[in-house]
């Protein structure tokens, strides 16, 4: 394990941590634009680079912009009174110590039949392109047309209804 | 420990993390948050398993990486669309207040 791993596990899951704890959602949603930079850098700590920019440009780039929208037009940075967790927290943090016991232990009891190839596979992005529209045609070509149902959905879904405006 | 293994407790704690955070918090866009994590923790899952897996030059972990980040960035959209409603449908995005179906 090389200390940059160990780094940006550490930035990642304090970035996480950050997210899911702070009160103030406009400080969660910088947060977690923390959280998605190191697991941008982990994926180039990997190798796959093409994955690693396109995290940065999707994630930072796009999703985190839109939660922070998200925010503002709905007055969510107003920290309500009684408290920013749900009154059945407790079951909650209890489910989710479950699973990361059962995944932990899953992960931890085979870690002899895991693969260990130590080579760093080198994959252009010529290969990922020639990839992308030879073997893996079909799940593109339905990737784009989820894309734009989902972008029409969203702006139909958010749209102002003439009718029922108060 | 070998790679692969810190790699993936490192994504079953963000799993994790982002399941209490969809369980626990009280604001609707807070649990998409929670959500967007977990679909990251199982995004690095893929790379890792990619990159310490016998035939990395198939590419097969590298594309469900790369069609996940896109399904999620869908979802991102969608969910944020129907925050957005909600709010202004019930005047609140406070989970605990909104309990009806009906509106």
């Amino acid at each position: 394990m090389s200390p940059v791993f160990w780094i940006l596990a550490t930035l990642t899951i304090a970035g996480a941590l950050a997210a899911v704890l702070l009160k103030n959602t406009v400080h969660c949603a910088l947060a977690l634009t923390v959280a998605f930079a190191g697991l941008a850098l982990l994926f180039l700590e990997l190798g796959a680079q093409f994955a690693g920019f396109a995290q940065i440009l999707v994630y930072i780039g796009a999703v985190a912009i839109l939660v922070v929208f998200a925010i503002l037009l709905t007055r969510g940075s107003e920290t309500p009174k009684d408290g920013v967790f749900s009154h059945t927290w407790l079951a909650g943090l209890a489910t989710a110590a479950a699973v990361f016991a059962v995944l932990a232990w899953a992960v931890l009891g085979n870690a002899k039949a895991l693969p260990n190839q130590a080579a760093m596979p080198s994959v252009s992005v010529h290969d990922i392109g020639i990839a992308l529209v030879g073997r893996y045609v079909l799940p593109l070509e339905i990737i784009a047309v989820l894309l734009t149902s989902a972008m029409i959905g969203a702006v139909i879904v958010a749209m102002h209804d003439k009718e029922g405006a108060k | 420990m070998t790679p692969l293994t810190g790699f993936l407790l490192v994504a079953a704690l963000l799993f994790s993390i982002g399941l209490a955070g969809a369980l626990t918090r009280r604001n609707a866009i807070l649990v998409l948050i929670g959500i967007e994590l977990m679909l990251n923790a199982a995004n690095l899952n893929l790379i890792a398993f990619w990159r310490y897996g016998p035939h990395p030059e198939r590419l097969t972990g590298m594309m469900f990486a790369i069609f996940s980040i896109a399904v999620a960035a869908a979802e991102a959209a969608v969910g944020l669309g129907l925050v957005i409603q909600l709010h202004r449908h019930a005047h609140t995005t406070d989970l605990d207040a909104i309990n009806r179906m009906k509106g």
